[in-house]
C-alpha cells in the first residue's frame, strides 16, 4: 500500500507525460509535469485513472459510432437483422451492469487507498519515490495567510515573514497551516502539491516536498473578490545554499511584522510589491485564525472554551463588541492610500474595535473610508 | 438605524440616479438597443392589436401546452442573454494578455461571470427543461392536463418574475460579483454591500417558488392522472424521468430557499450564520448549497435521458432495450444524487475518509449512467436508424457526454480534484456534461416534438447547419480549457500575465464564434420553418412515434384526447398501431376543462415588485406589495369561475375536422 504504482508503471508515465505534451512544444503542462513528489503523485494517479476508464469509454464511443453506422435504414445488409421487439437480454444486462461495476470497484479502491495517502493533513513518509524521510526530521513550518489580494508567508521557525514571495528549500518536508483574512481563497501552487481553501477564522494544513530547484508561481484558485486575477506570488525551489542566501536577504530587511504592520498590511491592496520581514510576531498566526488580530477583539479559541466551560453568564449577551470582525465595504480599496502613491495607508486602523454594522445604510462606493 | 433619513430615501430607499451605470459604455449602449427593440416591439404589439390575445389566450392561460411553449420561450431569450455573457468572456480572456485589461473592468466581468452561471441554470436550463416536461408529460399520460393547472401558470410567471429581476440588474445597480454559488463570507453585507447579491437572492427566491411548485404539480400529475391500464412500469421513459426529476426538485429546493433565506437574514437583519462576526461559518453555507447543488445537477439532465431513450427508440425504429433497467438506472441516479455533494469541495479540507467516501459514491452513480449509455446503444443495435435531426443530436450527445463524464469521475478522485479543483479543466467538464448533455438534449427534444406542438417540421438544413456549428464549435472552445486545467489555470481570471496561455484563449474564442454562428442556424432553422410551414406541415405523427402523444393531432387540441386512451403496454401508440387501432368516430361528450385566469400574472408580479423593493430597500412598497400578494391570493380563492365544459358539438367539429385530414392525408 506504500505505493500504488509498481515502478515500472511509474516510468511509463514519467515517459509518456512529456510525449503527450510534445506537439505542444513551449506550454508548460505544469499540472503534468510538476517538480514537487506530492503533485507527482496526484498527476499520476490523474493517468491511472484516465487508463483505467479508457478501458470502458473507448470501447463504448467505437461501438456507439459502429452501431450507428452498421444500422443505418440506408444499410440493406442488415435489413434482415432489423428486430423491432428485441428488447431484453438477460446476459447483455449483467454485461452493461457488471463491466462499470468492476471499473468502479478497481477505481474506488485506487480512490480509497490514494486519498488516505495523499491527505494533505498527513505527514510526509517520503521525499521522493526513492527516499523515506527519517521519522526524527520535523517538517518546515510555513504559515500562509490569504489576504485582500496578496498573499503573506510566516516562517515561525526562522523568525521572518514575506508577502507575494513564496520560498522552499528542496527536500526538505514542508508543513503549511492556511488560513485567510476575510474571504474564501485556495491556496495552489501547481509545480508543488494540490490546492487546499484558505478560509477566514480556519486552519487547514497541507504536507508537501519540493523535489527539484525551480521558479514558478502559486496563486488563488478560489474567487475571492475583484483583485483576484493578481492574487499571485513567486514560488522559488532553491537548493540549501539558495535557501539559506534568501533566508539572510529577509533577515537583512528593516520591517518587522507586528500588529499594527499586519493591520495595515490587511488592508485591500492589488498587485502588491514582494516584500520582507526580519521579525514576525510570533503569536499573529494563531490571532489571525482566531480572528482576533486587532486590539479588543475577542479570541475565538478563548470563546470556544467559555461556551464549553457552561458559558460566561448572561452580562456576557451584551459584550459583543469584541466580536465584530469584518466592516462594511471591507473589500474597497482605499483611493486617499492610492493617491498617496502607497499600496496601503501608512497609519495603522484605529486600535478600537469597530461599531456595529450599519446594515440600513449602505450605498456603495461613497462610504468606504467608513470605520477605518 | 443610523442618522437620519431623508424623505427621498424613505421613498425610494438607496435607488438613486447613480444606480444607472452611465460609466459603462457597454451597458448603457445595450440598454439603448433594449430600450429601441422593445418600443418596437410594444408599437407593433399594439398596430395588430394583440395585446388582448396575448393577455387572453397565452398570459392568462392555464393549458398546460401553451404554458409549455412560454417556458421554451422564456428559456430561448434568457439562453441568448447567457450566451451573449459568455461571449463577452471569451472576447476579455482573449484578449488580457501581455499587459493588456481587456476591455472589461474587474466590477463588470465579475458580474459577467456571475451572470452567466446563474442563468443558465435557472433561467435557461431549468425553463427549457420544465417546458418540455409540462408539454410532453401530459399528453404521453393520456392526461387532459396536469394536476393543478393554475398552479401551473402561476408557477411559469414566477420563474419569469425571477428572470426579469436578473435583467434589471443589468440596468439598475449591479449584479453580484460572486460566482454563481454566491459564497459568504464574500456574499456576506462587508464585501459585497451593493445590490448585487440581493439581485441574486431575490431572483432566485422568486423562481424558487415557481420551480418548487411546478415540481409538486407534475409529481401530483403523473402519479394521480395517469391513463388506465398505464401502471408505473408502463410508463415512458421521459415520463419517468420528469417524475425522478420532480421528486428531487422537491426535496432539494427547499434547501436551496432555506439556505439563501439565511443568507438574507445575515444581510438585511444582522443575523451571523455565515460571517466572520459572532462566530458564523461559511462553510455551513457551502454544504447547505451543495446539498442543493449537487441533485439540481441531475434535475437538468434526467429528464433529456428520457428524451434520449425516445428519440434513440423512434428513430432506431425499435423498442427500448432494458426498460426495466433503465427505470431502475434512474431511480439509483435519483438516489445516489443526495450522497454526493462534497465532491464540489474536497479541498476544503475534510479528512481522508470523508473525501473518499463522497469520491466513490460520485464514482458509482457513473455505474447506472453507463448503463444508460448501453441500453441505447443496444436500442440502437438491429435498428433501422434514421438519422433526422433528433437522432443526430442524440449520437453527438452519447459521444460528448461519454468523454465528460469521464472527466467527471477524474475529478471525483480526491487527490486528482486537488490539482484540478476550479481550474478551466473543470469548467471545461461540466460544459462538457451540461452543453453535451441537457443542450443537446433540448436540442434533440426541440426537433422532436416541434411537429407535435406546431403542426409543422422544422427545416432540415438550417437544422443541420446548426448541428455541425455546434459540434465543430463546442470542441473547439471547450478542448483548449481541459488543456489549460493541465496547465494550472484557475477559472474566474480576468487578465493573465504568462503569453504561452495566449493561443488557447484565442482558439476557444473562434470556437465560441462558430457556436454563435450554430445558435444563428438555429433561429434561422425556426424563421425558416416558421415562414414555409405549409410545406413542412405534418399529421399526427410524424416520425412513427411509439407514445402516447403521438395518438393525438398535432398540435393537439385544448383537451388533448376526446377519449381517454386505454394503456396495454409501454409504447402504447405503438402497439395501437400494430393492432389497427381504430379512431372512434362519434359519441363525443361534453369536456371538462379548468378556466384561464390572471391571479398568477398578478401574483407573480406582486412577488417581483417585492423582491425589487426588497433589493433596494424601499421598505414601504415592499410591504405593499406583500400584503397585496396575500390579498390577491384570498380574493382568488373566491373566484368561483374555475371551469367550463367545451360543448359536445365543439368536440365534434374538431375530431371531424380531423377524420376529414387523415382522410385526405390517405
Amino acid at each position: 500500500m506504500s505505493h500504488p504504482l509498481s515502478p515500472n508503471w511509474t516510468r511509463l508515465f514519467r515517459w509518456s507525460a512529456p510525449i503527450l505534451a510534445a506537439p505542444l512544444a513551449g506550454c508548460n503542462w505544469v499540472v503534468m509535469n510538476p517538480s514537487g513528489d506530492i503533485a507527482v503523485q496526484q498527476r499520476d494517479l490523474i493517468l491511472i485513472s484516465v487508463a483505467l476508464m479508457l478501458l470502458i469509454v473507448v470501447p463504448v464511443m467505437a461501438l456507439i459510432v459502429w452501431f450507428a453506422w452498421r444500422y443505418r435504414a440506408a444499410n440493406e445488409a442488415v435489413a434482415k437483422d432489423y428486430d423491432p421487439d428485441w428488447d431484453h437480454s438477460t446476459k447483455l444486462e449483467l454485461l452493461i451492469w457488471s463491466a462499470p461495476l468492476l471499473i468502479i470497484i478497481a477505481l474506488g479502491a485506487l480512490t480509497w487507498v490514494s486519498t488516505h495517502k495523499l491527505d494533505p493533513y498527513r505527514p510526509l513518509d517520503r521525499i521522493d519515490a526513492k527516499t523515506a524521510i527519517d521519522p526524527k526530521v520535523k517538517p518546515l513550518t510555513v504559515e500562509v495567510v490569504a489576504l485582500d489580494w496578496k498573499w503573506l508567508f510566516i516562517y515561525p521557525e526562522l523568525g521572518i515573514a514575506t508577502v507575494n514571495e513564496l520560498a522552499l528549500p528542496t527536500n526538505v518536508p514542508v508543513r503549511f497551516d492556511i488560513t485567510a483574512s476575510t474571504v474564501m481563497n485556495s491556496f495552489y501552487i501547481p509545480e508543488l502539491a494540490g490546492q487546499i481553501y484558505a478560509m477566514p477564522g480556519m486552519k487547514t494544513q497541507l504536507h508537501a516536498v519540493a523535489n527539484k530547484p525551480v521558479g514558478s508561481v502559486g496563486f488563488s484558485a478560489n474567487y475571492s473578490g475583484a483583485g483576484f486575477s493578481h492574487m499571485r506570488f513567486a514560488y522559488k525551489a532553491l537548493d540549501r545554499a539558495g535557501f539559506d542566501a534568501w533566508v539572510a536577504k529577509a533577515k537583512a530587511s528593516s520591517a518587522r511584522l507586528d500588529r499594527n504592520a499586519y493591520l495595515t498590511l490587511a488592508k485591500p491592496s492589488e498587485k502588491a510589491p514582494v516584500a520582507y520581514y526580519a521579525a514576525a510576531d510570533p503569536k499573529l498566526f494563531d490571532a489571525i485564525v482566531n480572528l482576533c488580530p486587532k486590539a479588543g477583539q475577542r479570541c475565538m479559541g478563548e470563546l470556544m472554551h467559555v461556551n464549553m466551560m457552561g458559558g460566561a453568564g448572561k452580562e456576557s449577551a451584551r459584550d459583543t463588541q469584541g466580536l465584530k470582525y469584518d466592516y462594511p465595504n471591507g473589500h474597497v480599496i482605499d483611493q486617499a492610500d492610492v493617491n498617496r502613491g502607497q499600496e496601503t495607508a501608512p497609519d495603522a486602523p484605529g486600535a478600537t474595535a469597530t461599531p456595529a454594522a450599519d446594515h440600513s445604510s449602505h450605498s456603495g462606493a461613497d462610504a468606504h473610508a467608513q470605520n477605518r | 438605524m443610523s442618522g437620519t433619513l431623508t424623505t427621498t430615501q424613505m421613498i425610494f430607499g438607496r435607488l438613486t440616479w447613480d444606480a444607472f451605470p452611465w460609466h459603462e459604455p457597454i451597458v448603457v449602449a445595450t440598454f439603448v438597443a433594449v430600450v429601441l427593440g422593445g418600443a418596437a416591439m410594444v408599437a407593433a404589439l399594439t398596430y395588430f392589436k394583440l395585446w388582448g390575445y396575448l393577455w387572453k389566450e397565452w398570459f392568462t392561460s392555464v393549458d398546460h401546452k401553451k404554458i409549455g411553449i412560454m417556458y421554451m420561450v422564456l428559456g430561448l431569450i434568457m439562453f441568448l442573454r447567457g450566451f451573449a455573457d459568455a461571449i463577452m468572456m471569451r472576447l476579455q480572456q482573449a484578449l488580457a494578455f501581455n499587459g493588456s485589461e481587456g476591455y472589461l473592468n474587474a466590477h463588470h466581468y465579475d458580474q459577467v461571470f456571475t451572470a452567466h452561471g446563474v442563468i443558465m441554470i435557472f433561467f435557461v436550463a431549468m425553463p427549457f427543461i420544465t417546458g418540455l416536461m409540462n408539454y410532453i408529460v401530459p399528453l404521453q399520460i393520456g392526461a387532459r392536463d396536469v394536476s393543478f393547472p393554475f398552479l401551473n401558470n402561476f408557477s411559469f410567471w414566477m420563474t419569469t418574475g425571477g428572470a426579469v429581476l436578473v435583467m434589471i440588474s443589468l440596468f439598475l445597480g449591479e449584479f453580484a460579483q460572486t460566482g454563481w454559488l454566491a459564497y459568504p463570507p464574500l456574499s456576506g453585507l462587508a464585501y459585497s454591500p451593493a445590490t448585487g447579491v440581493d439581485y441574486y437572492i431575490w431572483a432566485l427566491q422568486v423562481a424558487g417558488v415557481g420551480t418548487t411548485l411546478s415540481g409538486i404539480n407534475l409529481i401530483a400529475t403523473i402519479v394521480k392522472m395517469r391513463a388506465p391500464g398505464m401502471s408505473l412500469m408502463k410508463m415512458p421513459v421521459f415520463t419517468w424521468t420528469s417524475l425522478c426529476a420532480n421528486i428531487l426538485i422537491v426535496a432539494s429546493f427547499p434547501i436551496l430557499t432555506a439556505t439563501l433565506v439565511l443568507l438574507s437574514l445575515d444581510r438585511y437583519a444582522g443575523t451571523a450564520f455565515f460571517t466572520n462576526d459572532f462566530g458564523g461559518n461559511p462553510m455551513m453555507y457551502v454544504n447547505l448549497i451543495w446539498i442543493w447543488g449537487h441533485p439540481e445537477v441531475y434535475i437538468l439532465i434526467l429528464p433529456l435521458f428520457g428524451v434520449f431513450s425516445e428519440v434513440v427508440s423512434t428513430f432506431s425504429g425499435k423498442r427500448l432495450f432494458g426498460y426495466t433497467s433503465m427505470v431502475y438506472a434512474t431511480c439509483c441516479i435519483m438516489v445516489l444524487s443526495y450522497l454526493v455533494w462534497l465532491h464540489h469541495f474536497f479541498t476544503m479540507g475534510s479528512g481522508a475518509s470523508v473525501n473518499s467516501f463522497f469520491g466513490i459514491t460520485t464514482m458509482i452513480i457513473s455505474i447506472p449512467t453507463g448503463a444508460k449509455l448501453f441500453n441505447w446503444l443496444f436500442t440502437m443495435y438491429r435498428g433501422k436508424i434514421r438519422f433526422e435531426l433528433p437522432m443526430m443530436w442524440a449520437v453527438a450527445f452519447m459521444l460528448t457526454f461519454t468523454i465528460g463524464g469521464m472527466t467527471g469521475v477524474m475529478l471525483a478522485v480526491p487527490p486528482a480534484d486537488f490539482v484540478l479543483h476550479n481550474s478551466l479543466f473543470l469548467i471545461a467538464h461540466f460544459h462538457n456534461v451540461i452543453i453535451g448533455g441537457v443542450l443537446f438534449g433540448i436540442f434533440a427534444a426541440i426537433n422532436y416534438w416541434w411537429p407535435k406542438a406546431f403542426g409543422f417540421r422544422l427545416n432540415q438544413f438550417w437544422g443541420k447547419v446548426s448541428f455541425w456549428c455546434w459540434q465543430v464549435g463546442f470542441w473547439l472552445a471547450f478542448t483548449p480549457l481541459y488543456i489549460l486545467g493541465f496547465m494550472g489555470v484557475t477559472r474566474r481570471m480576468r487578465v493573465f500575465d504568462d503569453p504561452s496561455l495566449h493561443i488557447w484563449f484565442i482558439i476557444a474564442a473562434v470556437g465560441a464564434a462558430i457556436i454563435a454562428a450554430g445558435i444563428g442556424a438555429m433561429l434561422v432553422q425556426f424563421a425558416v420553418s416558421i415562414w414555409k410551414r405549409d410545406e413542412l406541415k405534418v399529421e399526427g405523427d410524424p416520425w412513427d412515434g411509439r407514445t402516447l402523444e403521438w395518438a393525438t393531432s398535432s398540435p393537439p387540441p385544448e383537451y388533448n384526447f376526446a377519449f381517454t386512451p386505454v394503456v396495454y403496454d409501454t409504447d402504447t401508440w405503438a402497439d395501437m398501431k400494430r393492432n389497427n387501432y381504430q379512431r372512434p368516430l362519434s359519441g363525443y361528450q361534453a369536456i371538462h376543462m379548468p378556466s384561464s385566469t390572471g391571479a398568477g400574472v398578478i401574483l407573480a408580479a406582486l412577488a417581483t415588485l417585492c423582491g425589487f423593493s426588497l433589493i433596494w430597500y424601499i421598505w414601504w412598497l415592499a410591504g405593499l406589495s406583500f400584503v397585496g400578494m396575500i390579498a390577491v391570493a384570498i380574493g382568488h380563492t373566491f373566484n368561483y369561475k374555475r371551469d367550463f365544459y367545451i360543448p359536445a358539438d365543439v368536440v365534434t367539429r374538431t375530431e371531424e375536422e380531423r377524420t376529414r385530414i387523415l382522410a385526405a392525408g390517405v
